[in-house]
């Protein structure tokens, strides 16, 4: 890695911005906290005690796989890079899968999805959905079983001992289980049942933007995570290409074919507001390790992951794609940053030097 | 309309362009610039390096033991783009020896050591010029040469050479480059605020020189004081077609590609000079000290520089002679303040570190910067990349920094050439923003100067390939010639002893055929060697015309083949900073 070995630093410049790799993080984390906070009082202590366990296993993963790999352990932790992935793996679990879903993953997402290919800046796809897809399939029904929200300390919710009981031991709770509106309305459909007898009993578009529906944590509070999601543009941590590019794909796409059959296919709000389209758009899709670097390119990745969550929702066998549509995305990274270049100055988009010719103008092509 | 109307009276604003990125740094500036400007004191030893500036290096004229004067030449240019060195004070010559110059390389160089007498005596000026309208061009861009101007910007390119663009490239617009985008530099702005007429007298004779349509001078509007004394000089002379232009500040406006887009909206092409697209850029103090050669006669012997930073206790501004040791100059500015992280020659962005303040000033040190720890934090070590894009987002010719970056690190030459290496200023935007804290620029300081010994190689390799093709095919043709020989006389022999015959004869015919076809053979082959050696030779001819037409090494790949030479320079002088990093 390039903190050993460097030459002593003699070429300006002498100053620097008051910017580091961990204020990038902590910015992030600020961002995700209001939508965390709500969603770990909707499912009380179970997704605490879930969130906890995945959070220190990323931790404790990344420092053995460093001390392991002789890194310097401090810095990179301290940069907060292996908490964020922890906690974005944590925000797209079921709130009350067992502890061990939450250990497995941060341990896929860390050593797997991040240490082998390098570490940090080095990983190919985003950690954080690399573990999750590996769950799904490999344990689709703790994967699949969500709760309805019961709300910190109401009348229904697990008190502290039964949150444990729910994560750590083999408490059932089948009689809460519900599924996701996305997960209904794809059973549903699927039985030949039309949008408008399933819709009624199962969604209302208020309660999922603020949160009040089953889901995983993060799917839950969609305006939250939005007003995260502005704020980080705000401050620059992102840039604003992924995130516009692939909601308004999302959009266009689910707008055009709720058009042509409004009975079989859902509208552009239930697309926006349910699932993890809006904890994707701004917080998973735009890492940018596993993201173009132009903005150009930003625009075709934010566009290629919108098209990619509407198709696999619509047609694929899984009722959500946003884990499967950033991951094939991440492949075509690479690819996307050969061929899309900025333009440089002086130079034509083909990267020749400008014409210059009796007219005495540098004309951009 | 009386002058004062005249300030009060908007024009319709210009129009302005942006260039990509850029980045907004706390200037700095107050902190020199609210100090009167001071004469630093006649130091006991001036130290006049004989590269001052781009090209070839002046010849001294003057030996050690002689009595010079203020303004006397000791050393002469030793070629068109070069310029001489004048004496700035009077004095012995004590000793021309190396001595170490400011360069980032930290080596010493050859300089002249003057023994300064105290008297200031002065050489009898040159005769003004003021009628330089009904002078011949070539005699007043002589004289801008042998006042020994060049650009005070920082680049030192002669700037006799540069308002010469030829015929071929008829100009249009000049540009003065008043920008001074570098955090903590205060000269221009002090030079504008107190010298405006001078310069405008400067931009009057190089519009004049050029025969440019129109001039625009181009200020940060960071300097309000600047362009209201700029404006109000304008509009005290005559000048037409001529305006000053307030541009927002950020960093590199003052770059001079990036100056040219935010003025006029067009782009320099990769690896051309401002020339082809019917644009020159000057710099404000370039200006008027053409000003001062031009109606005063007066050399190059002094200029302003800003001492600054919170490390020195009295920042401000000095007019100093070229040559003073920066230690000196320091000491007149009250010395140290506290603990010096760093001494900078140049800004905070795109200076080098001095690592040690007995170097002397030069015509292109604008600044001496002493920085404190909590000016210049230790960075800490660099971190990972994580692909942020910050770097790209702010690089203001649109490279991708972190893609540089990733082949410079991997020494793949190629790739980081195919990513445009040789397009980067090397202003230090995408260092500055890295969060990792990478040193970007050393990186691509790396690239620039493996790639250019790499090409040197190259061409030596070529070079070989071709000669020892030319000797292999030499030796073929004269073995060739040799065996045809022996064969005619073997022949010869045998017709004598057979005493004639028909088979002799035939014999004797087929062997003189195949003579003729070898001979033939040869002789078709033979003009292909020496065209190849005429290839070779007329190759390197071609290529070193190339690079003295371009004032490049000779070594530098054909990527930054028509780079300016100014810009050629710069990095051929940073390769070797670079070189010298990486061999630690």
């Amino acid at each position: 890695m390039s903190a050993l070995g460097d030459p002593p630093l003699i070429a300006g410049p002498f100053a620097h911005a008051p910017t580091s790799i961990g204020l990038t993080m902590r910015l992030v984390m600020l961002a995700l906290i209001p939508g965390t906070l709500v969603g770990l009082w909707q499912f009380g202590w179970p997704a605490i005690n879930l969130f906890v366990v995945t959070i220190a296993t990323a931790i404790l993963a990344e420092a053995a796989a460093l001390r392991l790999a002789r890194r310097p352990v401090r810095p990179y932790l301290l940069d907060g890079s292996a908490l964020l992935s922890g906690w974005l793996l944590a925000m797209t679990l079921p709130p009350w899968a067992p502890w061990w879903i939450g250990a497995v993953g941060g341990l896929i997402a860390i050593i797997v999805a991040k240490q082998v290919f390098g570490g940090l800046g080095q990983n190919l796809f985003n950690p954080a959905m690399i573990a999750r897809v590996a769950l799904l399939i490999s344990f689709p029904v703790q994967m699949t079983t969500f709760v309805a929200p019961t709300p910190l300390f109401s009348a229904d919710a697990p008190d502290f001992l039964g949150g444990l009981a729910i994560t750590f031991g083999a408490q059932t709770y089948d009689a809460m289980t519900s599924a996701t509106v996305l997960g209904q309305v794809h059973t549903d459909l699927g039985t030949g049942l039309t949008l408008l007898d399933i819709l009624p009993s199962t969604y209302q578009l208020n309660q999922a933007a603020i949160g009040t529906v089953a889901g995983s944590l993060g799917e839950t509070s969609a305006l939250l995570l939005l007003l995260g999601g502005l704020f980080l543009i705000s401050r620059r941590v992102i840039s604003w290409h992924i995130p516009v590019a692939m909601l308004a794909t999302i959009t266009l796409c689910a707008t055009a074919m709720h058009l042509v059959n409004p009975n079989h296919f859902l509208n552009p709000g239930y697309h926006l507001l349910s699932g993890a389209t809006i904890l994707a758009a701004f917080f998973i899709a735009t890492d940018p390790v596993t993201a173009p670097v132009s903005a150009r390119g930003r625009l075709l990745f934010g566009f290629g992951c919108g098209l990619l969550v509407y198709v696999i929702r619509t047609w694929s066998s899984y009722p959500e794609g946003a884990a499967f549509a950033v991951l094939l995305m991440n492949a075509c990274t690479p690819l996307i940053d050969h061929y899309v270049r900025p333009r440089i100055y002086g130079r034509d988009r083909r990267g020749e030097p400008l014409a210059y010719g009796e007219d005495n103008q540098g004309t951009t092509r | 309309m009386s002058p004062v109307s005249l300030l009060h009276y908007r024009r319709p604003r210009r129009r302005l362009w942006r260039f990509n990125g850029g980045i907004h740094v706390p200037d700095e500036k107050a902190l020199s610039n609210g100090r009167t400007i001071a004469e630093a004191p006649l130091p006991r030893h001036l130290i006049l390096p004989l590269q001052q500036h781009i090209g070839a290096i002046a010849r001294p004229c003057v030996a050690v033991g002689e009595r010079v004067l203020r303004g006397q030449v000791i050393a002469e240019p030793s070629g068109y783009v070069s310029a001489p060195i004048h004496a700035s004070s009077s004095g012995t010559v004590v000793a021309i020896e190396e001595r170490p110059v400011p360069h980032p390389s930290g080596l010493a160089g050859p300089c002249i050591v003057i023994e300064t007498d105290g008297e200031d005596a002065e050489v009898a000026p040159l005769p003004s010029l003021i009628d330089y309208r009904h002078i011949d061009r070539a005699k007043v861009l002589e004289r801008i040469r042998a006042c020994g101007i060049v650009g005070l910007g920082g680049a030192s390119f002669p700037t006799g050479v540069k308002l010469n663009p030829g015929p071929d490239h008829p100009i249009e617009t000049l540009i003065i480059n008043a920008a001074e985008c570098e955090p903590y530099i205060t000269c221009d702005d002090l030079l504008m605020r107190t010298r405006a007429e001078t310069v405008i007298e400067g931009v009057r004779i190089i519009q004049h020189l050029l025969g440019a349509k129109e001039c625009l001078i181009g200020v940060e509007d960071n300097k309000p004081e600047a362009i209201a004394a700029l404006r109000a000089a304008l509009a005290d002379s005559d000048l037409t077609a001529t305006e000053v232009v307030a541009i927002p500040t950020l960093y590199p406006s003052g770059g001079e590609r990036q100056l040219i887009r935010i003025l006029t909206g067009k782009e320099v092409p990769t690896s051309g000079i401002p020339a082809l697209i019917g644009v020159v850029c000057q710099n404000v103090s370039t200006t008027a000290a053409v000003a001062d050669a031009v109606l005063d006669g007066r050399p190059l012997t002094s200029r302003l520089v800003t001492v600054t930073g919170r490390a020195i206790a009295e920042p401000r501004n000095c007019e100093v002679r070229i040559g003073t040791p920066a230690a000196d100059l320091i000491a007149h500015c009250g010395g140290y303040a506290g603990e010096v992280r760093k001494l900078v020659c140049g800004g905070p962005m795109m200076g080098f570190k001095l690592e040690s303040d007995q170097v002397p000033i030069t015509k292109g040190t604008n600044c001496l910067l002493a920085l404190t720890p909590a000016e210049a934090p230790d960075p800490g070590p660099a971190l990972a990349c994580i692909r942020c894009g910050r770097c790209a987002e702010v690089c203001p010719t649109n490279l991708l920094p972190q893609q540089m970056y990733w082949h410079a690190r991997a020494k793949d030459l190629d790739k980081v050439q195919d990513y445009n290496l040789f397009d980067c200023i090397e202003c230090g935007c995408c260092a500055h923003v890295c969060p990792s804290h990478i040193p970007l620029v050393q990186y691509y300081r790396f690239a620039k100067a493996a790639s250019w010994a790499r090409e040197k190689e190259k061409r030596q390799a070529e070079h070989a390939r071709l000669r020892h093709a030319a000797k292999q095919e030499r030796l073929e043709r004269e073995q060739r010639e040799k065996q045809a020989k022996l064969r005619e006389k073997a022949a010869a022999v045998k017709g004598d002893g057979a005493g004639g015959g028909d088979a002799a004869a035939k014999q004797a015919a087929i062997a003189a055929a195949r003579a003729r076809a070898a001979a033939k053979q040869a002789a078709s082959r033979a003009p292909d060697a020496p065209r190849s050696a005429q290839d070779a030779a007329q190759h390197s001819a071609q290529h070193s015309a190339q690079d003295a037409a371009q004032g490049r090494p000779p070594d530098s790949p054909p990527d930054c083949a028509p780079t300016p030479p100014r810009e050629a320079a710069t990095k051929a002088g940073a390769g070797a900073a670079a070189h010298t990093v990486t061999e630690d």
